[in-house]
């Protein structure tokens, strides 16, 4: 036997619990690429629009820094400028989660123990989590040059473009196969691994930010930080920009090495051990976890504080970004006869930030429905019954998880407010109008995004196991009729049926009172009946 | 008396599945009740009934006193619970989920507390996902019996717990039978019930088909006989009430009911005796009456 044996059989297993799973990631990112190179194509219709998108992208430090590096002015460049660090996001979150998955999510359930006992060497499942991370990243670079090319764009470009999003996955797949053997639990192998994640954005960030334009006025030469990012490295390819093709021995390279180092490292420790200590924790709660709204903020404040730093970065660019929405909206006729429409009368700045904390308000119903979710996860892993077998009433358990959601929501919105306003103020010299502006943007937003939570509550009281399709599904479809509702010419009797639609584009339109008291309205009764038919039945156990 | 927990025809079904099929099982105030029956009888969903955390279809249902599902907080003052099988927070340590539900529960007593993380060995600054499966039982005793409570539903305590913390645990049982504590304990291993609890009732595809001491139950169930005689021995497969006779030589073996016990002696000391042993029925022999036919169906082994 050897330390691989068994390596094939693990990777059956983990193709059939993941199958639907990868094929979920891969296909909604194939989606977001046909997306945005429709988006890209259907915002500038001409060349010469295009010029000014690109030179605008090279010449803004913001948007450099938000966006990436400007790679040239035909349509796929651009696409690959505005969309290539969000799909290299993706792409690595998709990996990580798949790599931490199968590695160290199976020694924490003591699932890893049960097959190390079988005839299947001590390297296989670190061997078979890799082969299949490999898979869904080949899969992905297929599916994004499929994708592509169906868009008419050209061959080598596509390929390019397909090739280096595969490798930015396959780098975060390798830094997680290395977390994956020094944190003991799945939730800070992935933790570690999405902070490198993070690390890799801001230094191309950084890297972007500092670069120079080129001479060609639509291209930028990136300063030495991007170079030391995996999504840096993606969009030095510059797909449809010049395919830089030697950079993607980077990748190779980088995956080579992390993963040497991850065999290593799990050939040295135990099953389930560890390489960074775990601390003891407190021996009492000492008050801590007196109440249950207390609990609720003990288990989710993790996610309630990652939101709000992500709130805090995106909301921040975005909002220095207004000193040159007028700059920007006018490099695209379409762009600017939407924003126009959006809000009759209203400046371009007013339309600007109506649409920027539009887009937080949606990402934050996202944040809701998690954590309305949450109870639905407490429920279904039985931790919810021996609390109920205390003297905690399901109202009281329910009510302080909803708390936790509207103060959650509010506050992720407003620290995104804060962020983008004062950015706007420091950027502009003018604080007041930043502030009172983009607050008021978002606050406008809260009912929308109560309203999904509310259906999710709604849905966990009366049918739980579909609480978590059923929010989902509301959030994308949400998020779909709002970014192409219009441009593909949905019905508006569909498109209202999108909280998110009848929220007036405060600070471009007047604050309309009576949809957001109906969107509260609609909120709160959901919620109701969600807690009235959560106490009349049984616990799912 | 007064009746801690009492249900009359209790039913509950799940879908097509009829959990508890009128189940009738009666709690005395201050006992120690052992409530036994295989996996899926039906001991978990009655315990859950008994907590309000499902609803009961048909019959009756009484908990100190109280309508388990209307009265459920107000109950749950007064009781405590431990799980089967105990799920807890990742990122908690045990001294924090303890402290939790005790506060939730309305307060426990700090010495106790301490007293019981001592003699369970409990390591309390540990986080939860590190504990095996007994140290998470440990928890959730630890968190019962530091609460001052009248009522203890105790859903297989023992599981997963060494001989040496299974031994404390039945100490602290008793413990709490003397301060005056009800105890329902659900359980498979029927030495710990034979050790704990004054009365049993054991469960079937949802409904009791045995309840009272062990003295009672006992009687109902055969004792084992072997023997050694001067002469061989006969007549014995012919006599009521004897069963499984194996006769060899002056040695024979066989089972005998309660009520037949003196006449058969009787019969064998005309074959004048020289040895003899007599096994009273244990518990699991009482157990196997009832499921014998399970497994003869299902394992085929020769269960009596």
């Amino acid at each position: 036997m050897t330390a691989t044996t068994g390596t094939l059989r693990l990777l059956r297993l983990a193709i059939r619990r993941d199958r639907i799973v990868l094929t979920v990631w891969v296909v909604a990112l194939g989606l977001l690429v046909i997306a945005s190179v429709a988006s890209v194509a259907g915002l500038y219709t001409s060349q010469a629009e295009r010029e000014m998108a690109a030179a605008f992208t090279a010449a803004n430090r913001m948007a450099r820094a938000f966006d990436g590096p400007a790679m040239g002015a035909s349509v796929g460049a651009l696409t690959m400028t505005e969309a290539f660090g969000v799909l290299a996001i993706l792409a690595g979150l998709m990996s990580i989660q798949t790599v931490t998955r199968h590695t160290r999510q199976d020694e924490e359930t003591g699932r890893a123990e049960l097959l190390g006992s079988a005839v299947v060497g001590h390297q296989a499942r670190l061997t078979a989590a890799l082969l299949l991370v490999t898979a869904a990243n080949v899969a992905l670079a297929a599916v994004t040059t499929g994708a592509l090319l169906a868009q008419g764009l050209p061959v080598a470009g596509s390929l390019a473009a397909g090739v280096a999003l595969g490798g930015v996955g396959l780098s975060f797949a390798a830094i997680a196969s290395v977390t994956a053997q020094l944190a003991e639990s799945q939730r800070a192998a992935t933790g570690l691994a999405s902070a490198a994640l993070g690390v890799a954005y801001l230094l191309r960030a950084v890297g972007d930010a500092a670069g120079e334009v080129a001479e060609s006025g639509v291209e930028l030469i990136s300063a030495w930080p991007s170079w030391l990012s995996p999504i840096g490295w993606g969009q030095q390819v510059r797909p449809f920009g010049g395919d830089q093709w030697s950079v993607l021995i980077l990748f190779a390279a980088l995956a080579a090495i992390l993963i040497a180092i991850a065999f290593a490292l799990s050939s040295r420790r135990d099953l389930g051990g560890a390489l960074l200590p775990t601390r003891p924790g407190p021996p009492t709660a000492g008050g801590r976890l007196r109440t249950p709204l207390r609990l609720t903020w003990r288990l989710q404040r993790g996610m309630l504080l990652a939101w709000m730093v992500g709130a805090a970065v995106v909301a921040g660019a975005l909002g220095a970004l207004g000193d040159g929405a007028e700059e920007l909206v006018g490099l695209s006729e379409e762009l600017a006869a939407t924003f126009e429409q959006m809000a009759a009368g209203g400046s371009m700045l007013d339309v600007y930030m109506a649409f920027v904390m539009g887009i937080v308000g949606i990402a934050t119903a996202g944040f809701a429905i998690q954590s309305v979710l949450r109870a639905q996860t407490e429920e279904s892993s039985e931790r919810l019954e021996p609390l109920l077998a205390t003297a905690l009433s399901r109202s009281r358990w329910l009510g302080a998880n909803a708390t936790f959601v509207v103060v959650g929501t509010a506050s992720i919105v407003g620290v995104a407010g804060l962020f983008a306003g004062t950015s706007y103020g420091i950027v502009t010299g003018d604080l007041a109008t930043g502030l009172t502006s983009f607050l008021s943007a978002g606050a406008v937003q809260l009912p929308a995004a109560l309203l999904l939570a509310g259906l999710v509550t709604l849905v966990f009281g009366v049918v739980p196991r579909l609480a978590v399709g059923i929010g989902w599904a509301a959030l994308a479809a949400s998020f779909a009729l709002g970014q192409l509702g219009e441009l593909l010419g949905v019905p508006q009797a569909v498109m209202n049926l999108s909280p998110f639609t009848h929220v007036p584009a405060v600070p471009a339109e007047d604050l309309a009172v009576g949809p957001l008291l109906a969107l509260t309205s609609i909120a709160a009764a959901f919620a109701v009946i969600g807690l009235l038919t959560f106490r009349q039945r049984d616990l799912k156990v | 008396m007064t009746m801690a927990i009492e249900t009359r025809a209790l039913t509950k079904s799940f879908g097509k599945v009829r959990a508890l099929d009128g189940l009738d099982l009666a709690v005395e105030g201050g006992e120690t009740h052992g409530f036994l029956g295989p996996n899926g009888a039906g001991k978990t969903t009655t315990i859950r009934v008994l907590l309000g955390l499902l609803r009961h279809d048909g019959g009756a249902v009484s908990v100190l006193g109280g309508d388990p599902w209307h009265d459920a907080v107000s109950l749950h003052r007064r009781l405590a619970y431990v799980p089967g099988d105990v799920h807890l927070w990742p990122n908690l340590t045990g001294g924090e989920v303890i402290d939790l539900l005790g506060d939730l529960r309305g307060g426990l007593d700090p010495t106790r507390r301490g007293e019981l993380i001592d003699r369970f060995q409990l390591d309390p600054t540990k986080r939860c996902r590190t504990y095996s499966k007994g140290n998470r039982q440990k928890i959730a005793i630890i968190a019962a019996f530091a609460a001052d409570v009248d009522l203890l539903l105790l859903d297989e305590p023992t599981s997963g717990l060494d001989p040496l913390m299974a031994a404390r645990f039945e100490q602290v049982v008793r413990e709490a039978t003397d301060a005056g504590r009800t105890v329902l304990l659900s359980s498979h291993v029927l030495a710990e019930a034979e050790a704990l609890c004054d009365r049993v009732s054991i469960i079937r595809h949802g409904r009791i088909v045995e309840s009272g001491t062990l003295t009672e139950l006992r009687h109902l169930t055969r004792t084992s006989v072997t023997v050694q005689t001067a002469r061989p021995i006969q007549g014995l497969d012919e006599r009521h009430g004897v069963h499984d006779v194996e006769v060899e030589g002056d040695r024979a073996r066989f089972e005998v009911d309660p009520d037949h016990l003196d006449a058969t002696l009787r019969h064998l000391t005309d074959h004048e005796v020289r040895a003899l042993t007599s096994t009273p029925p244990t518990l699991a022999e009482l157990f196997l009456r009832h499921y014998g036919d399970d497994l003869d169906g299902s394992a085929g082994s020769d269960a009596t």
